[in-house]
């Protein structure tokens, strides 16, 4: 494989209402700063994640391009799923071995309409859509087929939200409170804020990786897994497609010193703990994850983001990030991010 | 795709703008036509007559609802399709106490996976089950039809609980006349007296009359009329409703009337249930003279007299202990 790392990352100070700006002048300034990071004007493929049901409006991720200047044409690609599917691509395509940089991005305005019914269009149109489940109705479902316990459940939220309260990109949110349920089991504060922003990240290959960044997150390992889409013909209580994805990416193969989840959620913890085996000294979700800032589309990629600034920033040797797309935690991707000297090939790169 | 123009555009340059706001709607009108295909087709075409089919897969599991593939290993399904339910097990249920404009029910009701009877994998549905203490893991439920079936997932309104609990109406009408002792001694409640009843042999004062002593089987001789105040022996507060108390909650108490060696059972009235104790000095309060007749109900309750509190570790003051 391809040595490719993540150089740059740069995200939205995220919201909980709508700000007024169209996704595009949301997105235009984050792009702005992974170009200052890496002095970088073009890239060799840009790739991009989001979800034209947000904002009701068909093909909206072509006007995002206009956030940045598509002319003379671009290599440009598009996944309707959350940034980090798009940063996946992003790197199979640097495996290719003729580009050696990649811009990718996603963004998301859930303010805009209601997310709970526009996450019942992603369901089976048959079976599910037509029920009217929506997001956090099949969430408490595997909530309740978990039966997590309530404290540690809490203490999760709790601690998601002072996290969060210490980032400055992310919601202030006060400590968990309240007994009533929003649908039961979930109570309102398990469940991830309505939240918008972008995000940004800058990925690149071989030698340009090391002039972009003095300490380059580089992708150990990347895989994703699915499972299948009714839930009635799985098991709500454990992840095996994270759990492949994870033996895939291979995150047992060494400590790991910060988890960022993508955990909507709080019971998504407790599953994806155990999915990923991740290790009792593993800080989970330092940033918050989004139970502090959720803006859908983008959440994903910032995990990745998150993840890798730790170890750009030389915090972290060796670190996961975790990503999920579809209705219970149907669809998985591990992402393991390793500082040089951690990387089996590290020796290699001076 | 339809998007109303802004409503409250600013006219006057002094005030602080309004920010523009467009209301947008994403509708396919009539719906989205989709093809079904052969699988989920045959499924839907059975609902439409009620009945629920799974399709058994090469490695002989029954889906339901059938796929087209099998999802453990995405081999074809057999074609073969099984009747399963149309009862089933509730595995897996979330309570919507508030629901939404787009949920199935316009009242409270869960989520559920339903393993139906001999099906391998559970149906997502909805179970209209009046509360969330009616729903468990492992609790039996049916389909509720619509009236009117179109090959749809909600040609089924929602499962319903099987039947567990019937109410089963009784009831008797009887005349009834009280006997001698008992109208002896609402003679003397219409005069506003309590009449008691004395065995000379046990030297008891029985409350209400007899004409029998309990204790011994002897004739009663001699009347005694009692006082109409007492003390609380024991008492139970109640909390369901009863046609002989004014209100909900109310005390009923074991009374010793002063003068009595046994206590009688009658309303506390004239003071919060919560402050009702044992040894409570009490007092009848009769309904006027006028308004007086043969029954219990010249005696609205009795309240307290606000004496001391009597010493009930002593034991009865007749010796009854």
């Amino acid at each position: 494989m391809r040595e490719v790392a993540i150089v740059a990352f740069a995200q939205t100070v995220h919201t909980g209402h709508d700000t007024g700006l169209t996704e595009a002048e949301m997105l235009h300034p984050v792009i702005e700063e992974v170009r200052r990071t890496t002095g970088l004007t073009t890239f060799g493929f840009t790739c991009s994640g989001s979800c034209d049901y947000l904002a009701g409006a068909p093909f909206s991720f072509v006007s995002a391009l206009d956030a940045l200047g598509a002319w003379p044409p671009i290599s440009e690609s598009h996944v309707e799923m959350d940034g980090a599917f798009a940063l996946y691509e992003a790197w199979v395509r640097l495996q290719h071995g003729d580009i050696d940089s990649a811009l990718v991005y996603g963004f998301g305005k859930s303010s805009t309409g209601d997310l709970r019914q526009i996450m019942t269009l992603q369901l089976d149109p048959y079976y599910l859509a037509p029920l009217g489940l929506d997001q956090v109705s099949y969430a408490a479902l595997q909530a309740a087929a978990l039966g997590g316990d309530r404290g540690a459940l809490d203490e999760i939220v709790r601690r998601s939200r002072a996290d969060g309260r210490a980032n400055p990109h992310a919601l202030d949110l006060p400590d968990p409170s309240g007994d009533g349920y929003e649908v039961e089991p979930l109570r309102p504060y398990d469940i991830a804020p309505i939240t918008d922003g972008a995000a940004a990240v800058v990925l690149a290959a071989g030698d340009l990786a090391r002039e972009l960044a003095e300490n380059p997150a580089y992708i150990g390992g990347i895989a994703h897994r699915i499972e299948p889409h009714y839930l009635g013909m799985r098991d709500l209580a454990r992840s095996p497609s994270a759990a492949d994805a994870a033996r895939a990416a291979g995150v047992g193969k060494g400590p790991v010193d910060v988890a960022e989840l993508h955990v909507q959620f709080s019971h998504e913890e407790i599953i994806l703990r155990e999915a990923l085996e991740l290790p009792e000294g593993t800080v989970i979700n330092p940033s918050g994850g989004p139970l502090a800032a959720n803006p859908v589309m983008a959440t994903g990629l910032i995990r990745v983001g998150e993840a890798a600034r730790r170890i750009l920033d030389g915090r972290a040797r060796r670190a996961v990030a975790h990503a999920s797309s579809g209705p219970c935690l149907q669809h998985n991707l591990v992402t393991v991010l390793e500082s040089a000297a951690e990387s089996p090939e590290g020796a290699d790169r001076g | 795709m339809p998007s109303d123009a802004p409503t409250d555009v600013p006219t006057d340059a002094r005030a602080v703008p309004e920010p523009l706001e467009a209301r947008h709607v994403l509708e396919f009108p009539g719906g989205y036509t989709r093809s079904t295909g052969p699988v989920i087709g045959r499924f839907l075409t059975e609902l439409r007559d009620r009945r629920i089919v799974g399709v058994r897969t090469a490695a002989e599991r029954v889906l339901v609802p059938p796929l087209e593939y099998d999802p453990a290993t995405g081999e074809s399904v057999t074609g073969e399709y099984v009747e399963v339910g149309p009862a089933g097990t509730v595995e897996t249920w979330a309570w919507v106490s508030a629901p939404r404009p787009g949920h199935p029910l316009d009242r409270p009701f869960a989520w559920a996976t339903i393993r139906l009877d001999g099906a391998d994998t559970s149906l997502v549905h909805v179970v209209d089950a009046g509360g969330s203490r009616a729903m468990r893991t492992g609790l039996r439920v049916r389909p509720r039809w619509r009236t009117e079936t179109s090959g749809h997932i909600t040609d089924i309104e929602c499962f319903v609980p099987e039947v567990t609990v019937i109410t089963a109406p009784v009831r008797a009408e009887y005349r009834v006349r009280p006997g001698r002792a008992l109208t002896r001694f609402l003679e003397g409640i219409r005069d506003g007296v309590f009449v008691g009843g004395y065995c000379a042999g046990c030297d008891q004062v029985y409350v209400p009359y007899r004409i029998s002593c309990p204790a011994c089987g002897s004739v009663i001789e001699e009347e005694r009329e009692v006082a109409d105040t007492g003390t609380v022996e024991t008492f139970a507060i109640n909390n369901l409703p009863d046609p002989r108390a004014p209100e909900v909650p109310f005390v009923s108490a074991y009374i010793l009337l002063d003068g009595a060696d046994i206590p009688m059972i009658a309303l506390v009235g004239g003071i919060p249930a919560h402050e009702v104790r044992q040894g409570m000095r009490v007092r009848a309060v009769w309904v006027p003279p006028e308004e007086r007749t043969m029954s219990m109900t010249n005696i609205r309750w009795f309240a307290p007299t606000g004496e001391p509190d009597a010493d009930l570790s002593a034991g009865r003051p007749g010796g009854g202990d």
